[in-house]
């Protein structure tokens, strides 16, 4: 019953082939058997997936059951989970256990999915590889040797080695997108305040957005089906119909307009993402696609932009972690400033202090104007850009990522060629945009992820756009060896 | 040379919502701490503020009020910094772009004129919660309770020459935001509280250096807190030193201000638009509604009084200034039918009960409904002023009408003529020297004596006896006696 799409799975148990309990028992097991090789999970939510499946098979006894009642999803850990330790993948919430649900929590739970539990993650969502975890690094299926991706790269580890169907992830400049990437899966980044970020540990308000990590296209149309919509709790969540995301999917592709930025094939492209990008636009227009070149003249601002917008609103997203009400608390401080001192400087790892310190100097008197505010200046300029070229096309596509998966280690010692990571996707973050990244094919046995942008709120046809790439090609279904 | 004194306030007027500016938690007052801060209010990590429209409501029925500008997009910004009764290490408060642009009220000094002190902005902002310091031995006890109630600060211009004159607007202040039902203005209970900004300069000279004195809670502490300010500075100045721009704290107790910190210790309070909050954007329409439902104004009511009521400048004034004071007026004139009689008791026996007991008019044990039944009685006759003191002293203490006490006590004023005529008749037998001295007085000065005839009676009758008619009586009495 294992290694089934999300979809198959809902069919598995409408048919009765097994039940929520069996289903969750089968992951909760694996789980158990096989994650110490992934670190994919922080907290495994055993007793509370065994009774919501419980109730799952309950309300389908009773009739009452939705296409998501009973199908096992794993949480990043960054969805306050009601009752359950939710740690940011920081030392400072390794004690914090939720006293409430996330709003995108709390819909799946009405939803009648089961939470297997909390996935690993950069920590408070900083960082490209997962190595930032205080619970230590998650590791790429494909090759454990080298990471997931991240932030969200417990989430991608625990998808590819089949420890759950699928799982919620967050992206502020890539999070879901460049593990989804490294782990060849389906990621989508929806339109900035299509998904509501309540109860979503903050990183960078602005640019922070949860969404679907799957196998398919259409299980994360399933997933943003329970995900989006607009909600009282967060003011930036927008009021706009919802639509069923599974209800296009099959629609044809016939005159769809794709735009490649020629700023996203530059000469320092890996050739061979470079080639297998070209290759599936190849593909796309064998499936009735006109292509043209477009650009995206601000590409290049928006690394520096972003890592002035992002920290400074990082730094003070984080000033709550003060050790005052929970969280961290260092021992025995002397005195208030020796206990914010401390708590902060033992709670925060390297990266975290790093954005902080970044943040603050960007915000601080005298440097306001040059940095923060051109950097909101130079975010303008971006999305105009985008709005420019999507006048013109109807999606734009290029490589998610630079390279594919990188080893563990590699990168860690030049936090700039880290940045440099998320080059392609962050500027999405910046214009509030929708994303995805589908399987494209492998690189030396690692996957490679093909970007995909839509219009503002055209989530519907970047997943139809998605979907029929995964009729047409078989890269979505490939596994790592062994599983 | 003359030394010349410059203030400029900045006033903090709690709104008086149900619930608090970003979260549904009750703004109540007096609560066991801590049981009215919800998970906003905690800062708990995923917490989103969503703001009170309430708020929004009454900060533009202020500045409507006071001529101002209304901001048509007014702005959230984060003033950042740590405190442990500080939450999110962020204050939220409009620093860029106010609700309430440039306005203006008038003042009346002393000596009946009227100056105009401009209104500089008007902002809305979160209240912090509270440190309590005393209870806990070597500890510090924080309450949430108050963190998250809405605050309109009112910064004026440096329009002020005296402690008297930023009183009086201090109080004109009050008296605007009470009568607009925007704020309860207790200032026991920090309701409304005041910072003064200080400096002293020779008359026509450059403005000197300021002090901020912080969160004076009584218009009499204004007063002192600046007065001492202003001598302090002086004598610095006078003695050849300098004043440093320094934050200072006022101690009611030893009647001083001490140093709090200086500017160089200020922090920095690094602002940037708070990420959470969209900017709020309001029309003509949204702002001429509000206009049209404003309430009589104290200026209006004064205006009123007078002409109505032909009350004196001086009680119109004194009684239009808060609001639950001029409705209580409102309704024992119209009860009692008379309005002169009725400021004369409410200004009288009523504020010095109020005065006595530490009451405010709102919970004054006897109802205006009362009051006016009691001048109801004294206008027909039924008691003297003077019994109805000792009827409204028992309706203080013990409640009940005007009618209920009069009658179980016994207090009816005595008008029969046969009764008074006996008692006067007694009155004038039993006191023969006297008459006898009003006898041989010259009739020009018979006038004054009749005083202790009257003096009599009403001993004799328990001040029961109606002074029109014993004076009459006695009169015709006496006079018949004389040559």
């Amino acid at each position: 019953m294992l290694n089934k799409t999300l979809a198959g799975l809902a069919k598995g148990l409408q048919q009765g082939e097994f039940s929520s309990v069996e289903l969750a028992q089968a992951y909760l097991q694996r789980i158990k058997n096989e994650d110490s090789k992934y670190n994919s999970f922080i907290t495994v939510t055993e007793e509370l997936a065994l009774q919501q499946a419980a109730a799952a098979d309950a309300s389908r006894a009773a009739g009452n059951a939705s296409i998501m009642t009973g199908l096992p999803i794993a949480h990043k850990d960054i969805f306050c989970t009601q009752g359950v330790r939710t740690s940011a993948g920081s030392k400072m919430l390794d004690n914090f256990i939720s006293p409430y649900d996330a709003t995108v929590i709390r819909k799946f739970n009405a939803a009648g999915s089961v939470t297997l539990g909390k996935t690993n993650m950069d920590e408070f969502a900083m960082g490209s590889s997962n190595e930032s975890s205080f619970y230590g690094p998650s590791r790429n299926p494909w090759n454990t040797q080298h990471v997931p991706g991240g932030s969200s790269g417990g989430s991608a580890a625990a998808i590819a080695a089949g420890l759950a169907p699928a799982a919620t992830g967050t992206d502020t400049g890539g999070s879901i997108r460049q593990p989804a990437a490294f782990c060849n899966l389906t990621g989508l980044k929806p339109t900035y305040g299509r998904v509501s970020r309540y109860g979503m540990i903050a990183y960078a308000s602005s640019l922070d957005q949860g969404g679907p990590m799957a196998q398919t296209a259409e299980d994360a149309a399933m997933m943003l089906n329970v995900m989006a919509g607009m909600d009282p709790l967060d003011s930036t969540s927008v009021e706009r119909a919802v639509p069923d995301y599974t209800a296009n999917l099959d629609a044809p592709l016939a005159g769809l307009k794709i735009g490649l930025p020629k700023e996203f094939f530059s000469a320092s492209l890996n050739p061979e993402i470079a080639a297998l990008v070209r290759a599936a636009v190849t593909e796309y227009e064998a499936l009735g696609a006109t292509v043209k070149e477009v650009s995206l003249p601000n590409t290049a601002l928006s690394v520096p932009a972003y890592y002035i917008v992002a920290p400074a609103e990082a730094s003070s997203n984080l000033s709550r972690f003060d050790g005052v009400r929970y969280g961290y608390r260092c021992e025995d401080p002397t005195d208030l400033e020796d206990m914010y001192k401390r708590t902060r400087g033992e709670g925060f790892g390297t990266e975290v202090k790093r954005r902080i310190m970044v943040g603050t100097y960007a915000l601080s008197e005298g440097f306001y104007d040059a940095y923060y505010k051109k950097a909101q200046q130079i975010r303008r300029l971006i999305q105009q850009d985008f709005v420019r070229v999507l006048s013109e096309v109807d999606v734009i596509m290029g490589p998610t990522t630079p390279t594919p998966a990188f080893k563990l280690g590699e990168k860690t010692s030049d936090p700039v060629e880290m940045y440099m990571e998320d080059i392609f996707t962050l500027s999405l973050n910046l214009a509030g945009l929708p994303g995805m990244s589908i399987p494209c094919g492998m690189s030396n046995g690692l996957p490679v992820g093909l970007q995909i942008i839509g219009n503002y709120f055209a989530e519907e046809k970047l997943l139809n756009v998605a979907h029929k790439f995964q009729q047409a090609t078989d890269w979505h279904t490939l596994k790592p060896a062994g599983l | 040379m003359e030394w010349e004194t410059v203030i400029g306030l900045e006033i903090h007027a709690q709104l008086a919502t149900t619930t608090k500016i970003f979260s549904g938690a009750s703004t109540a007052y007096g609560a066991e701490p801590n049981t009215q801060a919800c998970a906003v209010d905690l800062a708990l990590p995923g917490t989103l503020p969503v703001f009170n429209e309430n708020a929004l409501r009454m900060a533009v029925m202020f500045g409507t009020a006071i001529d101002a500008e209304i901001g048509k997009v007014s702005v959230f910004d984060r003033k950042n910094y740590f405190y442990p009764d500080l939450p999110k290490g962020y204050q939220t408060s409009q620093l860029f772009y106010p609700i309430v642009g440039e306005g203006h009220i008038d003042i009346e000094l002393e000596d009946g004129s009227t100056k105009r002190i401009g209104v500089t902005r008007a902002h809305l902002e979160e209240d912090a919660g509270k440190s309590l310091h005393e209870e806990f031995a070597s500890m510090t006890g924080i309450d949430l309770n108050r963190a998250g109630t809405p605050l309109l600060e009112i910064v004026s211009e440096p329009d002020m020459r005296s402690a008297e004159e930023a009183v009086a607007y201090v109080k004109k202040i009050h008296s605007l935001v009470t009568n607009l039902g925007i704020c309860d203005g207790n200032m026991a209970e920090g309701s409304f509280r005041c910072d003064c900004n200080v400096s002293v300069r020779y008359k026509g000279e450059a403005l000197g250096n300021r002090t901020e004195t912080k969160n004076i809670n009584s218009f009499r502490f204004i007063e002192k807190a600046i007065k001492g300010e202003v001598a302090r500075q002086i004598d610095i100045l006078e003695d050849g030193g300098r004043i440093t721009q320094e934050t200072r704290l006022y101690d009611a107790d030893k009647d001083e201000t001490r140093s709090m910190r200086s500017k160089e210790e200020a922090n920095d309070y690094r602002y940037f638009p708070c990420p959470d909050l969209l900017p709020i954007v309001i029309d003509d329409e949204y702002i001429d509604a509000i206009r049209k439902t404003l309430p009589e104004l104290p200026d209006t009511r004064r205006a009123r009084f007078i002409n109505t009521y032909q009350l004196s400048s001086y009680d119109a004034g004194v009684l239009s200034a808060y609001k639950p004071l001029s409705d209580f007026f409102e309704t024992v004139a119209t009860t009692s039918a008379d309005a002169k009689l009725s400021a004369n008791w409410v200004m009288g026996e009523l504020s010095k009960h109020l005065n006595q007991h530490d009451t405010d008019i709102k919970d004054s044990p006897v109802s205006a409904e009362q009051l006016g039944g009691l001048l109801q009685r004294i206008k027909d006759n039924t008691v003297s002023g003077n019994i109805a003191k000792k009827v409204f002293e028992a309706m203080w203490k013990e409640g009940g009408s005007a009618d209920e006490i009069i009658e179980a006590k016994g207090l009816k004023q005595v008008t029969d003529t046969g009764a008074i005529e006996k008692i006067v008749d007694e009155v004038i037998a039993n006191n023969q020297k006297q008459v006898d001295q009003y006898v041989a007085a010259e009739p020009d000065k018979r006038g004054k004596m009749i005083g202790f005839f009257m003096g009599q009676v009403m001993k004799v009758s328990g001040g029961k006896a109606n002074p029109g008619q014993v004076q009459g009586m006695m009169k015709q009495k006496l006079d018949a006696l004389c040559p």
